[in-house]
């Protein structure tokens, strides 16, 4: 296939992909802007207005930066391991695997879908955000390039889940056991220089805390660890998905017997 | 001119089971070619390899020349497929599902409508263009693959079971349909259960069992080797005691009804006039079971 031809088929997976999580906006769009709402009331507003400032900032201030960021990530994942999973449950992903599609266009297409929920809901959550807290960004550039690689991350990373995946079940078990901790404690709702020293520590092992200090960062100008080096950690991680998820694609693995 | 198929030595192991030991043929272009055999006998998985669903064990498969593992792309555009299984989108709409295909292919919206259109239209399903899937009858369903495999004009189309569940009149259409397509040049490789749908259609035929090739020819050759016919003859009036003709197998099945069975030697003449002679009439005479199928069911059965 010539450069326009693969352009084509990308751009065919990517209409199919923004038609989906259109069509069943109440499962993929609605659900975020409610919890970030209730997130936003209960730990913004009531708890929020009792806890000391943080680097200079309002409770809620900082954590919006937080809110958005994991509504992103779990948008992104979960667009793209429960649609490519699903092409895989009704063997639709054969349309794919007979034409001449490469692989790579395949990846691209299927995560910029992903990413494109992603960051409409980064879009609603920060709108939704404007209720309850004035916007203030320190450096727009650092916001979107992180919010951007961090979808492009994240719908990397729930395609190769999709891609093992048997059965449903199966694309579950990574957001509920290894996703959500890694949010939670990868430091949305607090700075870790809250944290007893050796878990502090701990807390550097967490990518989701660089991820969510450089977007943080963008917002506010301050930062629990260096935005440099979450860059770029970001990028290799994006890399070391990508290769994977080109392999397993080009092998087959999980598609064919 | 290369074959539009090559097939030489493939092998296909699922764990232990050995699907294919290593099958070997080849369909010349312009063919409409079946391959036959039994449940189980390795014809989805023959397909499977050739189409890019299933990896091979090893051996090797061409289409018009091109490897499917070395020149991969160029190999998938010569090839449309119509899988056993349906396997579309049930979410999706008929419209969506057929031009999205041909986006795969590299086909712009502005090419595909036109023709997504003509074969809609051609197939019978112009009326359900904007049906979601999930809404389509088995019939329907079949046709829709079919159109989804066309989008892209492929040299080489290959049908997995697709009159399965298809009623006699659309089954008709199909035939038509493919028949037509084949005379326009597009090689055909069928698969199916109704023995007289590849004996009206085919012009080659292989047949496969147990992962080997039993017989790989003519459909013409295949019919001559039938060496001998069943018939069934019902009388007009019943029948009190059939007495035995000489030099041919008669047998009494119930009072109205006699099996005969000719050699290709024989004729019908004597024996008829021979049962005229015992004051038999007969009424009507069918064949036992289709010609293919007498044959298929002995090369198939140990
Ligand atoms: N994915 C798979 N995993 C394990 N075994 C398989 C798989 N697919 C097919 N087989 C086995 O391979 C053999 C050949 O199956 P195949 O589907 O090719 O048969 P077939 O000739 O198409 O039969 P049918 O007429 O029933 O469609 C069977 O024994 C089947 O159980
Ligand atoms: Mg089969």
């Amino acid at each position: 296939m010539n450069a326009h031809e693969q352009f084509i088929a990308f751009y065919t997976i990517l209409r199919k992909e923004i038609a989906r999580f259109m069509r069943i906006w109440t499962q993929t769009l609605l659900p975020a802007v409610i919890s970030i709402t209730l997130y936003f009331i209960i730990f913004g507003a009531f708890i929020g207005s009792q806890i000391k400032p943080i680097k200079g900032f309002s409770y809620m201030q900082f954590v919006v930066p937080g809110f958005i960021m994991m509504a992103v990530i779990q948008n992104t994942y979960g667009n793209v391991v429960s649609s490519f999973f699903g092409t895989k449950f009704q063997k639709s992903v054969e349309e794919l695997l007979v034409s001449p599609t490469p692989s790579y266009v395949i990846i691209l297409g299927y995560c910029c879908g992903g990413m494109l929920r992603g960051l409409l809901i980064a879009f609603l959550v920060t709108a939704t955000s404007l209720i309850f807290e004035p916007l203030t960004i320190f450096h727009p550039l650092t916001t979107v390039v992180f919010v951007i690689l961090t979808a492009f991350l994240f719908s990397l990373i729930g395609l190769t889940n999709a891609i093992f995946a048997q059965k449903f079940d199966d694309i579950n078990i990574i957001p509920t056991f290894v996703l959500t901790p890694l949010i939670y404690l990868g430091g949305v709702f607090y700075s870790i220089e809250l944290l007893p020293n050796f878990w502090q520590k701990v807390s550097l092992f967490n990518p989701v805390l660089y991820m969510v200090n450089g977007f943080r960062y963008g917002f506010l100008g301050v930062s629990d660890i260096e935005v440099w080096f979450a860059l770029t950690m970001l990028v290799v991680f994006i890399v070391i998905f990508f290769v994977i998820n080109l392999i397993f694609i080009t092998r087959g693995v999980g598609l064919k017997s | 001119m290369p074959n539009a198929l090559n097939i030489s030595q493939l092998k296909k192991s699922y764990g232990s089971l050995e699907a294919l030991k290593g099958i070997s043929f080849c369909v010349q272009q312009g063919d409409f070619f079946a391959l036959l055999g039994p449940n189980g006998a390795g014809k989805s998985t023959t397909i499977g390899i050739i189409s890019s669903l299933v990896n091979k064990s090893s051996g090797s498969v061409e289409i018009f020349g091109y490897d499917i593992q070395r020149q991969k792309n160029i190999a998938k555009k010569h090839i449309g497929l119509v899988p056993q299984e349906f396997n579309f989108s049930i979410f999706e709409q008929v419209m969506q599902i057929v031009v999205n295909q041909a986006g795969y292919y590299g086909i712009p919206r502005k090419v595909a409508v036109p023709r997504a259109e003509e074969l809609l239209n051609k197939l019978g399903l112009w009326e359900k263009r904007s049906s979601v899937a999930r809404t389509l009858s088995g019939g329907m369903k079949r046709k829709l693959m079919i159109v989804r495999a066309l989008l892209h004009n492929p040299q080489l189309l290959i049908l997995d079971e697709p009159t399965a569940g298809v009623d006699v009149e659309t089954r008709r259409e199909m035939w038509d349909f493919l028949t037509q397509l084949n005379t326009q040049g597009t090689t055909i490789i069928l698969t199916t259960h109704y023995l007289e749908e590849a004996e009206q259609l085919c012009k080659n035929i292989a047949i496969i069992d147990h992962g080997e090739i039993i017989q790989n020819t003519s459909m013409k050759k295949l019919l001559a080797q039938l060496d001998h016919e069943s018939f069934i003859i019902d009388t007009r009036d019943e029948i009190n005691e059939l007495q035995e003709v000489e030099g041919y197998s008669l047998q009494k099945i119930d009072n109205n009804t006699i099996r005969l069975d000719l050699h290709k030697d024989q004729n019908l003449n004597n024996v008829i006039a021979k049962l005229s002679e015992q004051d038999i009439q007969i009424k009507s005479m069918r064949n036992k079971a289709n010609r293919l199928e007498e044959l298929f069911i002995r090369l198939t059965k140990k």
